[in-house]
Order: structure tokens, then C-alpha cells, then sequence
């Protein structure tokens, strides 16, 4: 009996990234005392080697899949991609902090920590198998990610993004439990293999129950990905929230939370796959609609790339109404081009945001083409991905996302869909034209050098993302053979 | 020659590789670097003339394994078809390039820099033999062209570079779904996946979803091409582009369009293009644009936007020769947009060159231009002819085979063509008229006539203009097979039924056709 208590060494390795990252965090807040105000930096040096050998670990770990603690956790295809894009997020979150956390004079060990802590929650969500361990993820992530978004604390927007970001995301934790209950009330147990294998076996599956659950769940998971009609928070919370603060919750918690999104959606509630298909049917559409024509009237840059987030959360809604392997796979391919394109355009908006983000609106980029023409370059590269313009990975990515609705018969979601993405070219390119055929704003003329940091935040996801555009095959078929599995 | 087709694709980003490690200071070294790379895809793409066999079909045929877990593959090879349009965008884009040399004075790194990267994706897309890598190069000619516009346009440069890319994007986006929808459904016949055309024909497309994909298909090349009534961003994009932007996208994207009808929608869904329905309608739509068209050219002020509104009438006649779906339509329409390629791009380098001595359009502002530049006026007289198509020059040839094409289909059609052909006449000549002839204008007297550069952009264009005028020959020659197997793709048996020789059947000198 005391056995099964003892994990194995297979289950302590299987756990290892969130070990490690859990150390180097506690590590980080024992250090934050004793470190002199000029060295702060280090930190975020150590939390970045941190990340890296969390992901050697995810590798190591992936060399050896299978269950951990009585299937609490299961390391497959599925969670290694996840664990890889959410450890690459928060590497790129840090690399694009220095600069910005000095300019705001609040350079502090604990902003590295509570990034490492809400990352470990992201990780757990992505590998975790039942669903108390879903939910224990979701809010370690989710009370870190609260705190970084109020980081500046006395910056008035900034708090006001910490607290409705803090009150709705509550409220949505909520919804996700009450989901959890009746789980557990119809099927007597949380463990998601068991849960499914209930529904299949038994002669009568309390569909009612389950199609109740499904709505609460989908209602508390539709707010952390922003998808309509849940997305009202994420304009104002992005806007506020720091620069890469908000960079980090575009990319990191949100492909976690789709990551638990499908891993409950395609095993637990397939068999009432029919009742919510036209739920997320409509919610993908209008995610889409909203996020695109709203983002049309947008100035403030990050309202601007707020807006496109929930269009983006529309289009994996797209994938997930697909509700094939290929819907899966597609999913996960898209969310780990978006990560990097997204990442990459925050990170310049950290860039040019100045102290005390004066200067984000889409005007203030104006003569960044002249200013500082690879920096520019760079962000061309990530609007044309966000556009999803061929040979980046928005293309590839969109263009799987399509392929997959296509498949599942939904011809008018992806009709809609792609006219979609072509409206959504008309914002893009207005930071073009703003960035490369108007005279120089008053920031870009003044624009410091960009430093060895932040480079390194923008070089790494724009060779992802041209990466993902040209040699898409090696992504795309792990994420294929990840989702066969998951299906199973 | 194996790798003849790479060469002249990717001859263009080589260029630009070098031209970004030239300071943008240099700006004599860029000009030069940016001629020497566009002279040098023209060149090695000329081999293609002497290699190409009009007897065989698909040739110089490359395919390497892309991405194989969705079948898309880098599949090139060229047909008659697409040897044309591959040799007219080799040699517009350096005349382009050429033309540019004094006209352009500002951020010239950059400029040339978009030329060459919209140059292979042009290329890429008549060569393309995958769907995939098709759409690909589709979209890689649109960036390009956008920061031309938007960078070195007019004054409304921003709103028309933004309605280009728009309306264009719209439409192809339902064009790539149209190319999914087969890729669809030629995995659930086959399942394998497989972006290749030849694949796709392949497929047996059902009657409805055929209709639908035929749309989808329709409004993507329609936009390009553009037709009635999706036309509206060509003159704002014609009047703000500057004149080498408004050649490229005159003879050589436009043609992307009626590129697509003969290679996707006729071929590959050759049910709906036959259909009675879809043929009035588009062949209703091609008529309004050659009479619109034409119509809107007789009423403009500004010099290019007339030139503009030409090229939606012209291409009306491109469009209608291809639905007349015979062998003298599409082969007609094909010469002709080779011709409006030749012809109109002339017509653009015409309105840049006065645009750049006298900084404005308006046809009001000129007047007895001959007699002080009589070398330009003998040029722009050669480019009104060809273009209103007078014998014996090319667009005379183009015309009259789409005229009895049209005819072969329908009586109302060659009438209707017959007053489009009289009307450019008249739009044509009125305008050589108000601009180089009559009295001189006092502000136009110190105009300066076309300098050796200038001659030597345009020799080779009025060369072409007599070549295929004189002696269409060879021409026809390599259109044959394309143009057969598209009639016979769409109509089975229309040879033999009208006692036509079928190209296809003819004894082949030569062995080991491929593909």
C-alpha cells in the first residue's frame, strides 16, 4: 500500500520541468533579499537557465512517456508540445523584461519568480490527467499571472488590469469547478481516461449532465482563452497589464488553457460531441467577427493586438468545432505559431512603449522603418505571420486550422473564417504603413538602441516563425501523431 | 537544363541577396546591381525559347518532396502557356527595373529590393504544377506590389495600396478554398494527399460541389484579372503606383488572373465552366467590362487612369475568348494577353515618361507633343496601334482569333466585340490626338525627347509588337497543346465534331512525353 505512495524514479522524471522550474522559482525569492539593486538582471538570468534545463527535462521526459502519480499526470506527445511552447514563452517573456522593468525603476527578483511559478502552473495543466489537477494548474498559473499584471503597483492601469483580470478570472475558475462537480456527480470519478471510459461503457450516459458540464466548463475555459462571448475583459487587461507581461498571458496561459481545452473536449465530452459543436460553432465565428472588425477602429497598439488575440482565439476555435485528429493537430500547430508571432510583436511594443507606456499607439511607430529598419523588419515579419501571409507560420498555421474545417464538412465556418483573416489584413498592414511611409514620431526619432535582450526576444520567434513557414513538416507531423495518440 | 526553372525563379532573390549587402547610400551601385540581376533573369530564361519543344506538353519539369505529411510539393514545369507568360514577365520586369532609373530617387535599396522578390513570385506562379506552391507565389506578388504603391505611389497611395491588397486578399482566400475543396476531395477518392494539378484533374468532382468550387475559383481571378464588376481597385491602384509598378501590374499580374480561369477553373472543374448559366453570366460580365470599359476610358481626364480603364475593356476580350471555350478563343485570349502585356505596358512607360518630365497626367495639359518629342511620338504611335489593334501588329492578331472565336460561340458576342474594338479605336486615337498633335503648349516646349535609355526600354517591346504582328506563327505553334487540351479537357471530342485536326493526336517527332 505505502508503494504506491513512493513515486518511481519514471514518475519523478516524467514530473522533473515542474520540479525544477518550482526550485529555481523558490530559489529565486531566497536570492531577491541578497542581491544588490544593480543585480537584479541576474535573476532573470537564472530563471532563464531555469526554463532551459526545464526544457532538456521535458525532453528527457518525452524519451520516457506514461502515467505518473496514479495517472495524475501523463507525459505524452500532446504535453510535451505544450510544455516546450509554454517554458519558449516564458523565456521570450524574460528576455523582453529587462529593458522594460529597468526603464520602469522596478527591476525585481520577484517578477522572474512569479513569471517561473505561473509557468510551472501552465505546465501542470498541460500534463496533468485528471481534472483537481487541471484545476490546481490553472490557478498557480492563473494567481501568478494576477500579480504580474498589477506588477507596476503604482501605475493606476496597471492595477485596474490586475483586478478585472483577477475578478473575472475567478469568476470564470468557477464556472470550470462547477463543471468539474457535475463531472464527478455523473460519472463518480475525475480521473479523465475514467471518466471517458464511464461515458463509453455505460448503457445510458447521463447525457444531460454531461452536456451541463460541458457548458460550464466550456463557459470557464472560454474566458481564459478569450473566446466570444467571454472575450470582454481581455482589451482593457492587455492594455493595462506590462508590455511583456502582457506578451506572456497572450501566448503562455492561453495555450495551456486550450491545451486543457482539448484534452477534455476531445476525450471526455466526445461522445456528446454533438451538442457542443454548434456552441463552439458560434462561439469561433464570433470570437472571430468581434476580435477583427473591433481591432479595426483600435489606435492603442496593444488594444489593437487585444483584439486580434480573440480573433486568433477564434480561428483554434475553428479547429476545435473541426473535432477530428487533424482539428487537434492543427490546434496545436496554430498555437505555437501565435505564441511566437505574438511574442515577438509585444516585444516591440516593450521596445518603443518608452517609461511608463507613453507611447503605444500604432502612430508612435511611425518612421521606425528609418529609425531602426531590422527592428522594423522584424515586426513586418510577425504582422505578415499574424496576417498570415505564405512562407511564415500564421500562414501554415491558419491554413491547417481551414484544411481541418474543411474535413469536418464546415464549409461556412471556414468560408467565414477566411474572409475573416482577409479584413484582419487591413490593421496589419496599417502598422506598415504607419512604421514605414510616415515621417518619424516624436519616440522613433528619440529611440534608444535596442538592446542585446530584447534582440534575442525578437530573433528567436522570427526564425520560429519563418521556421514554422518553410519547413512546417517536422512540427506538423509531431503535433499530428501527438493528437492520434490523444484521441485514443 | 535540368534545373532551367529554378534557375530563372530564383535568379531574381539572387540578385537581391547582393543588392542588401550594398549600403543604401551606394545608390549608383544599387541601380546597377538591381539592372544586372533583372538583365540576367531575362537572360537565362531565354533558353527556354530554344529548348522548348511545342510538341510535347509539360517541360523542364522539377518536383522535390516539400512537405509530405500534407503532399504539397515543389513541383515546376512549363507548357506553352505558361513558356509566354514566363518570358513577357522575364522581359517586362527588367524593362520595369530599367524604367525606373532616374524616376525613382528615393529609398531605391527598398524599391528594388520588391521588384526582384515580386518578380520570382510572378514566376513562381506560371510555373507552379502544385496547388499549393501555386497559392504560395499567389501571395508572395502581393506584398511586393503593396509597399510599391503604398512607398512610391501618388497622394492617395495609402488608400489604394490598402483596396489592392484587400480585394485581392479577399479573393484569393476563396480561391485557396476552392483548391482545398479538391485537395478534399481527391483524399477521400484516393487517399493520398496530393496539392498536385495533375492530381486534381484527376479527380471526379460532384456536380454541386463543383458549381460552388467553380465560384470560389471564379471570384479569386476575377478580382485579379479584374472583371466587371470587381474592378474598382484597378484605376485607383494604376493612378497612385508609379509607372514601373502600374507595367508589372498591367502585363503581368493581371494575367495571374486569366493565368488561373485556364489552368484551374477550365481544367479542373470543366462541368460548371461548360455550363450554360456560368457561361452567360461571365461571358455577360466580359462584355459589360470591354463595353465599360471602354466607355470610362473615352471619359477620362488623366492620362493613366485612361490607360487603366483600357485595361479593364482589354481584358474583357481575354475573358470572353476563354468562355467561347474553342481553340480560336483561348487561343486568341492567350496571344491577347500577351499582346495587352506588350502593348499596355508600353502605354504605362508612355504616361511615365511625360509624368516625369512635366509632374502631372492631366491629357489637357499636353498638346503637340509630336513635334517636340517625335521619337516618343513614334513609340506611343506604335503602342495606340497595337493596343486598338490595327493590322498587321499584334493586338490585330489577338483580336480577330478571339473575334472568331466569339463568333464560332455566338453572334451577339462578336458584335458586341466588334463595337469594343471600335470604341478603343476611338478612345485610342482621341487621346494620341489631344495629347501629340495640334499646337504646341507654351509650358511643353522645353520637353526633351526620349534619351537612349528610354529608346532601349522601348526597342524591344515595339520588336515584339511587329514580331508577333508579322509572323504569329510560332506563337500558335506552342499554344496548340495547351489550348487543345483545355478544349478537349472541357468539351470531349470538340476536334473531331467540327473536323478540326486535334493537335494532340498529331505523330509526335519526338518520344518520352512527359507527364
Amino acid at each position: 500500500m505505502l508503494d504506491s505512495f513512493i513515486p518511481s524514479w519514471a514518475e519523478l522524471l516524467r514530473f522533473m520541468p515542474e520540479i525544477i522550474l518550482s526550485l529555481v522559482g523558490s530559489l529565486l525569492v531566497m536570492l531577491e533579499p541578497v542581491t544588490g539593486p544593480k543585480s537584479k538582471s541576474m535573476l532573470g538570468h537564472v530563471a532563464i537557465a531555469g526554463l532551459i534545463v526545464a526544457l532538456g527535462a521535458t525532453f528527457v521526459a518525452h524519451a520516457n512517456p506514461g502515467a505518473a502519480f496514479s495517472s495524475m499526470i501523463v507525459v505524452d506527445g500532446f504535453a510535451t508540445f505544450f510544455r516546450v511552447i509554454v517554458f519558449t514563452v516564458g523565456i521570450l517573456t524574460i528576455f523582453s523584461s529587462y529593458q522594460y522593468l529597468d526603464r520602469e525603476g522596478s527591476n525585481r527578483g520577484e517578477y522572474y519568480a512569479l513569471i517561473l511559478f505561473s509557468v510551472v502552473g501552465q505546465s501542470v495543466m498541460v500534463v496533468a490527467n485528471e481534472l483537481i489537477m487541471i484545476f490546481i494548474g490553472l490557478e498557480i498559473s492563473s494567481i501568478a499571472t494576477y500579480v504580474l499584471a498589477g506588477f507596476l503597483r503604482d501605475d493606476k492601469r496597471n492595477n485596474e488590469s490586475a483586478i478585472k483580470y483577477f475578478l473575472l478570472g475567478s469568476f470564470a475558475t468557477g464556472f470550470l469547478l462547477y463543471g468539474i462537480a457535475l463531472i464527478y456527480g455523473a460519472t463518480g470519478t475525475t480521473d479523465l481516461g475514467e471518466v471517458r471510459q464511464a461515458v463509453l461503457q455505460s448503457a445510458e450516459p447521463p447525457v444531460l449532465l454531461l452536456s451541463v458540464a460541458a457548458g460550464l466548463m466550456f463557459i470557464g475555459l472560454g474566458f481564459k482563452v478569450s473566446g466570444a462571448p467571454f472575450q470582454m475583459w481581455t482589451p482593457d487587461v492587455y492594455q493595462g497589464a506590462p508590455t511583456p507581461v502582457t506578451a506572456f498571458m497572450s501566448a503562455g496561459p492561453k495555450a495551456a488553457a486550450f491545451a486543457i481545452f482539448l484534452r477534455i473536449f476531445v476525450t471526455v465530452f466526445e461522445s456528446v460531441g454533438d451538442r457542443w459543436e454548434p456552441l463552439i460553432w458560434a462561439s469561433a465565428l464570433a470570437s472571430m467577427t468581434i476580435g477583427n472588425f473591433a481591432a479595426l477602429q483600435q489606435k492603442n497598439f496593444k488594444r489593437l493586438l487585444a483584439y486580434s488575440s480573440i480573433a486568433h482565439a477564434g480561428y483554434v476555435l475553428v479547429a476545435l468545432t473541426a473535432r477530428s485528429e487533424i482539428g487537434t493537430a492543427s490546434a496545436m500547430f496554430y498555437l505555437a505559431a501565435y505564441a511566437l508571432m505574438n511574442m515577438g510583436a509585444f516585444a516591440v511594443i516593450a521596445h518603443v512603449a518608452g517609461k511608463g507606456e507613453t507611447t503605444v499607439d500604432v502612430s508612435d511607430f511611425a518612421g521606425l522603418g528609418a529609425k531602426q529598419p531590422v527592428t522594423a523588419a522584424l515586426l513586418t515579419i510577425f504582422m505578415l505571420s499574424l496576417i498570415g501571409v505564405p512562407l511564415t507560420g500564421g500562414f501554415f498555421g491558419k491554413f491547417y486550422i481551414f484544411k481541418a474545417a474543411l474535413e469536418s464538412k464546415l464549409l461556412w465556418l471556414a468560408i467565414l473564417g477566411l474572409l475573416n483573416s482577409a479584413v484582419a489584413a487591413y490593421y496589419y498592414l496599417r502598422v506598415l504603413v504607419v512604421m514605414y511611409m510616415e515621417e518619424p514620431s516624436a519616440r522613433t526619432e528619440n529611440l534608444e538602441p535596442m538592446p542585446m535582450s530584447l534582440q534575442a526576444a525578437l530573433w528567436l520567434p522570427a526564425a520560429g516563425v519563418l521556421f514554422l513557414g518553410i519547413f512546417p513538416s517536422a512540427v506538423l507531423e509531431f503535433a499530428s501523431a501527438s493528437a492520434r495518440l490523444l484521441g485514443q | 537544363m535540368d534545373h532551367i526553372l529554378s534557375i530563372v525563379l530564383f535568379t531574381p532573390l539572387l540578385g537581391l541577396a547582393v543588392l542588401l549587402f550594398i549600403p543604401s547610400s551606394n545608390t549608383a551601385a544599387i541601380r546597377w546591381c538591381a539592372n544586372a540581376a533583372a538583365f540576367a533573369g531575362f537572360a537565362v530564361s531565354l533558353p527556354l525559347v530554344f529548348a522548348f519543344d511545342p510538341a510535347l506538353d509539360f517541360q523542364f519539369v522539377e518536383r522535390l518532396s516539400w512537405i509530405p505529411s500534407i503532399g504539397a510539393s515543389y513541383h515546376l514545369g512549363i507548357d506553352g502557356f505558361s513558356l509566354l507568360l514566363v518570358l513577357l514577365t522575364t522581359l517586362l520586369g527588367f524593362l520595369a527595373i530599367l524604367s525606373s532609373w532616374t524616376a525613382i530617387r528615393e529609398r531605391e535599396k527598398e524599391y528594388y529590393a520588391y521588384f526582384l522578390v515580386q518578380q520570382t513570385g510572378m514566376l513562381g506562379v506560371f510555373m507552379a504544377r502544385d496547388a499549393f506552391l501555386f497559392f504560395l507565389f499567389w501571395e508572395m506578388v502581393l506584398i511586393p506590389m503593396y509597399f510599391i504603391i503604398a512607398i512610391w505611389g501618388g497622394p492617395r497611395r495609402s488608400y489604394a495600396a490598402i483596396k489592392f491588397v484587400i480585394y485581392t486578399l479577399v479573393g484569393s482566400v476563396l480561391m485557396f478554398l476552392g483548391i482545398l475543396a479538391l485537395y478534399w476531395q481527391h483524399f477521400s477518392e484516393f487517399q493520398t494527399y496530393s496539392f498536385a494539378i495533375e492530381d486534381l484533374m484527376r479527380t471526379q468532382v460532384p456536380a454541386s460541389m463543383q458549381w460552388w468550387v467553380f465560384w470560389a475559383f471564379f471570384l479569386g481571378f476575377a478580382v485579379k484579372v479584374p472583371m466587371w464588376p470587381f474592378h474598382t481597385w484597378l484605376p485607383d491602384a494604376h493612378v497612385e503606383a508609379p509607372t514601373a509598378g502600374s507595367v508589372i501590374l498591367a502585363s503581368i499580374l493581371l494575367k495571374m488572373g486569366t493565368y488561373g480561369f485556364l489552368r484551374f477553373s477550365l481544367p479542373l472543374l470543366p462541368d460548371s465552366a461548360k455550363d450554360p448559366q456560368v457561361i452567360q453570366i461571365v461571358a455577360g460580365l466580359s462584355i459589360i467590362a470591354i463595353i465599360y470599359g471602354a466607355l470610362a476610358s473615352l471619359m477620362q481626364k488623366d492620362w493613366k487612369k485612361l490607360v487603366a480603364y483600357s485595361s479593364v475593356s482589354h481584358l474583357g476580350f481575354c475573358t470572353l475568348g476563354i468562355f467561347a471555350l474553342n481553340p480560336a478563343g483561348i487561343a486568341g485570349s492567350i496571344l491577347q494577353q500577351i499582346n495587352h502585356g506588350i502593348s499596355t505596358g508600353m502605354l504605362f512607360l508612355v504616361v511615365g515618361i511625360v509624368y516625369e518630365r512635366r509632374h502631372t497626367r492631366e491629357i489637357a495639359a499636353f498638346g503637340g507633343l509630336y513635334k517636340i518629342m517625335p521619337v516618343f511620338g513614334i513609340a506611343f504611335l506604335i503602342a495606340t496601334l497595337s493596343s486598338m489593334g490595327m493590322p498587321p501588329l499584334n493586338g490585330f492578331i489577338g483580336e480577330i482569333t478571339i473575334l472568331k472565336g466569339a463568333y464560332q460561340t455566338s453572334l451577339a458576342w462578336a458584335v458586341w466585340c466588334a463595337i469594343g474594338i471600335a470604341l478603343g479605336a476611338a478612345y485610342l486615337l482621341w487621346l494620341y490626338q489631344r495629347t501629340m498633335l495640334g499646337d504646341v503648349k507654351e509650358t511643353n516646349s522645353g520637353l526633351t525627347d526620349l534619351n537612349a535609355r528610354e529608346i532601349a526600354v522601348f526597342a524591344p517591346l515595339v520588336v515584339l509588337v511587329f514580331l508577333i504582328g508579322l509572323y504569329p506563327k510560332p506563337f500558335f505553334r506552342v499554344l496548340e497543346r495547351p489550348t487543345a487540351h483545355i478544349v478537349e479537357r472541357v468539351r470531349p471530342g470538340y476536334h473531331a465534331e467540327h473536323r478540326l485536326v486535334n493537335p494532340l493526336e498529331a505523330p509526335r517527332p519526338t518520344a518520352g512525353l512527359e507527364r
